[in-house]
């Protein structure tokens, strides 16, 4: 009964995205209007009816109903109960439903909260919303019906994958997918202000929450994403320019780029042209990222929930919503006026600057991607994996950073190097210093992670001095917000350059009472014993770990799961404020002598990499809360602050 | 008491799990000349595991995989040229097997892009500034 409940409200959401659709249309047609008064109570209708529809099939999950196909052939009765309802969204179908669950839910609070933008703009954004909805209603109601039966009901349910039966999958994936929403909204916005010809600082504003908030929410989802593969897939690789990986990377670097030059378009009125295209991109990248997870049409190491035939619905409704929106911008960005000038040397410059390289690293991950579907097409089956893609974006990555460390210094419209000279004097000894050092610590050291940590160490002093000068307590938040993501840069990079470049490996067997060395670092297998889970059965090694005098007991488990069968290994993670000693306990040597493999890394500053990540989150989080905070108590006046 | 049954079972498994005999020695043992090692290393990193999703040899626990490491160690060892020893793996498994296509033929394209990328880019932003000075 719920799970038909739940249908119908799919169908009944489905409708309501219609009526938004044809009573924003109307209005912007010149019409009377008379469907008018409908959109926003369709938006809240659909929102409401969304959400119950999830949380309908929640409820199922939670009660393990086998009669519906998609518990039964994603979970069992046996899980605990944390991956039973994490297991709503751990699949194609449930995934779908959370993402227009989640954009609904979003449509009804513009319809709800947006005041500052003209009436017929927010309608046209409504009107835009519904006929995006509607597609991916389409899609679920007639591709992927996450409420279907099963009859007979079977007796036990097959069960999740493994490797997402893990707290990850109750946060990763959501925080993914409210980017990618709160990414459709801001495509909406953008192509309602180009219908109803209003693309200017007050759009600006009212897309910039969404913007920020969906880019907040890619951060912590990637980060995430990156720091579970970290733990789970048991090498210690935190970054694999995986295709599903670069899928979600794609999107924030878009996103990236959106949030500094709305920034610009809401100060300065400049950027205009070039902020709706980034929306557009990013809406884009998105979609297409969504496509290339769900298609199963590149080989990835995370791929789990593919099915081709759906992934070509998701192309379509890309190509179509996509092409739409480029025609709509190619009939009307002559319509567009040029917005305020600037010079070369200005806070407007270095935002291009930051644009520019960022999506030149878009541009290079887009093509990489790609490339193998190219290739294949002409009838050649080749791989494009890290060496290309660290060799071709960490140059343009290195010199986002160099950008980085002047502009937020730099004054709107025209500034003068030599103004800040003795910072940049400071900001280039740093540099050297940093790089010297390293190298001196570290002879051999590629250059890349020399300039990474040169440049973060001086990206690390750099990113307070916009702070400088200014009465701390009366500092707007998002300045804050602007200075800790920054500064959070430098940690997310010098975590990346000290991992990539001073990482130590021992890859031994060991009998229990032996030991390995590493880094310092003496580990002993003090015993091997077998352990019992839920639904799995492991052998777990004891070891030592000791050094200077400390001592400390790591347990990996290498484990053997039931439902479905498949072998996975637990890393063990020994975190120090210097970096991680990372242990794995194999499968047991070949020669018989009652050895189990065991491999050891000490990773310096590698939780770094994701303590850096919070960061860039949290000053997002800190800049939007501002800003909320701001708009609620006072309309904003046009006064420049980051975003 | 039941749920021993399968620990017993697991704990024999890998002897048999594999199928292709016993696991090559070099497969999960490090060389003993670090530099080589490290040569291996990045090698290993640049190699897809052809049975797994998306790994590169260097990280996973697949069978093929841990036959490939243990020939990449070998012949490090026996003092081949990394680049030799990715033109053999080619020989074996196609282009597939590398992840870093070569700067000719089909790959060609693809080391040029981020030039083309990078100086259109630039290109386009000078016209910007210069409209609007």
């Amino acid at each position: 009964m719920i799970a038909e409940a739940g249908l119908a409200a799919l169908w009944l959401a489905a409708a309501m995205a219609l009526l938004q659709l044809v009573g924003g249309l109307t209005l912007l047609r010149g019409g009377a209007g008379q469907l008018a008064p409908l959109v926003k109570p369709a938006a809240y209708m659909q929102g409401a009816l969304c959400a119950f529809a999830f949380f309908a099939l929640m409820w199922l999950f939670y009660v393990t109903d086998l009669s519906v196909l998609l518990v039964a052939s994603n979970s069992h009765i046996d899980k605990p109960m944390i991956f039973k309802l994490a297991g709503t969204w751990g699949n194609h179908e449930g995934s779908m439903l959370l993402w227009v669950a989640v954009m609904s839910v979003s449509g009804a609070a513009i319809a709800l909260l947006e005041k500052r933008i003209e009436a017929k703009t927010l309608y046209a954004t409504l009107a835009v919303q519904g006929f995006i909805a509607l597609g991916f209603f389409a899609f679920l109601l007639f591709a992927s019906n996450p409420f279907e039966r099963l009859v007979p009901a079977p007796l036990e349910g097959a069960g999740l994958n493994p490797l997402l039966q893990d707290v990850g999958l109750a946060f990763h994936p959501p925080t993914l997918y409210m980017g990618y929403v709160g990414l459709s909204i801001a495509f909406s916005f953008a192509v309602g202000a180009l219908l109803t010809n209003q693309v200017g600082p007050a759009f600006a504003r009212a897309m910039r929450p969404w913007v920020l908030a969906a880019w907040i929410f890619l951060t912590i989802g990637i980060a995430a994403g990156s720091y579970w593969a970290y733990y789970e897939l048991g090498w210690g690789g935190w970054w694999f320019w995986d295709p599903v990986e670069n899928a979600s990377l794609m999107p924030w670097l878009a996103a990236t780029a959106l949030l500094h030059s709305v920034s610009v378009l809401a100060t300065r009125n400049a950027l205009r042209a070039w902020t709706i295209m980034l929306a557009l991109v990013a809406f884009a990248m998105s979609m297409a990222g969504t496509f290339l997870v769900r298609s199963g049409i590149l080989t990835s190491v995370h791929a789990f929930a593919v099915d081709p035939e759906r992934g070509a619905f998701i192309l379509a409704l890309m190509l179509m919503y996509t092409s739409i929106a480029f025609v709509i911008f190619a009939l009307r960005i002559g319509t567009v006026k040029q917005g305020e000038p600037f010079q070369l040397v200005s806070r407007e410059g270095g935002i291009v600057a930051n644009n520019i390289f960022l999506s030149v690293i878009l541009a290079i991950v887009l093509i990489g991607t790609l490339y193998p579907l190219a290739a294949e097409a002409m009838g050649d089956k080749i791989s494009v994996g890290p060496p290309y893609f660290n060799k071709a974006t960490v140059p343009v990555m290195l010199l986002l950073m160099l950008a980085l460390l002047i502009g937020p210094m730099l004054r709107w419209r025209r500034d003068a190097l030599m103004r800040i000279k003795y910072w940049l004097i400071g900001g280039a000894a740093i540099l050297l210093c940093g790089g010297l050092v390293a190298w001196r610590l570290a002879p051999g050291t590629g250059l890349f992670p020399l300039l990474g940590i040169a440049l973060s160490l001086a990206l690390a002093v750099a990113a307070w001095l916009p702070l400088r000068g200014r009465k701390l307590l009366r500092t707007p938040l998002p300045i804050f917000g602007m200075v800790i993501a920054h500064f959070g840069i430098a940690v997310s990079v010098f975590g990346m350059a000290a991992e990539s470049g001073f990482s130590k490996e021992t890859l031994t067997a060991l009998a229990p009472g032996e030991s390995a060395e590493i880094s310092g670092w003496k580990v002993r297998l003090s015993d091997v014993k077998p352990v019992v889970g839920d639904n799995w059965v492991a052998v777990e090694g004891e070891m030592l770990a000791n050094k200077n005098g400390n001592s400390f007991v790591m347990r990996p488990q290498s484990r053997h799961f039931f439902k479905p069968e498949m072998q996975t290994s637990e890393a063990a993670l020994l975190t120090r404020w210097n970096g991680q000693l990372y242990a794995v306990i194999a499968q047991p040597d070949q020669e018989g002598d009652g050895r189990w493999q065991v491999r050891l890394w000490w990773k310096p500053f590698v939780t770094f990499i994701w303590f850096g990540g919070g960061l860039i989150a949290l000053g997002g989080a800190i800049s939007l809360f501002g800003r909320m905070f701001r708009r609620a108590r006072k309309p904003a006046i046009n006064k420049w602050e980051p975003a | 008491m039941r749920a021993w049954v399968p620990i017993l079972l697991m704990l024999a498994a890998p002897a048999f799990a594999q199928g292709s005999g016993p696991t090559p020695a070099l497969a999960n043992r490090q060389l003993a000349d670090p530099a080589q090692e490290a040569e291996a290393m990045r090698l290993m990193h640049s190699l897809r595991c052809i049975q797994c999703q998306g790994q590169s040899i260097a990280d996973s626990d697949a069978a093929m995989a841990e036959t490939m490491r243990a020939e990449v160690r070998q012949q490090i060892a026996a003092g081949q040229k990394p680049q030799d020893i990715r033109s053999w793996m080619i020989d074996r498994y196609g282009e597939w097997v590398s992840f870093e296509p070569d700067i000719k033929g089909s790959g060609l394209l693809l080391w040029i892009a981020p030039f083309l990328i990078f100086f259109a880019a630039i290109w386009l932003a000078r016209g910007l500034f210069r409209r609007r000075t």
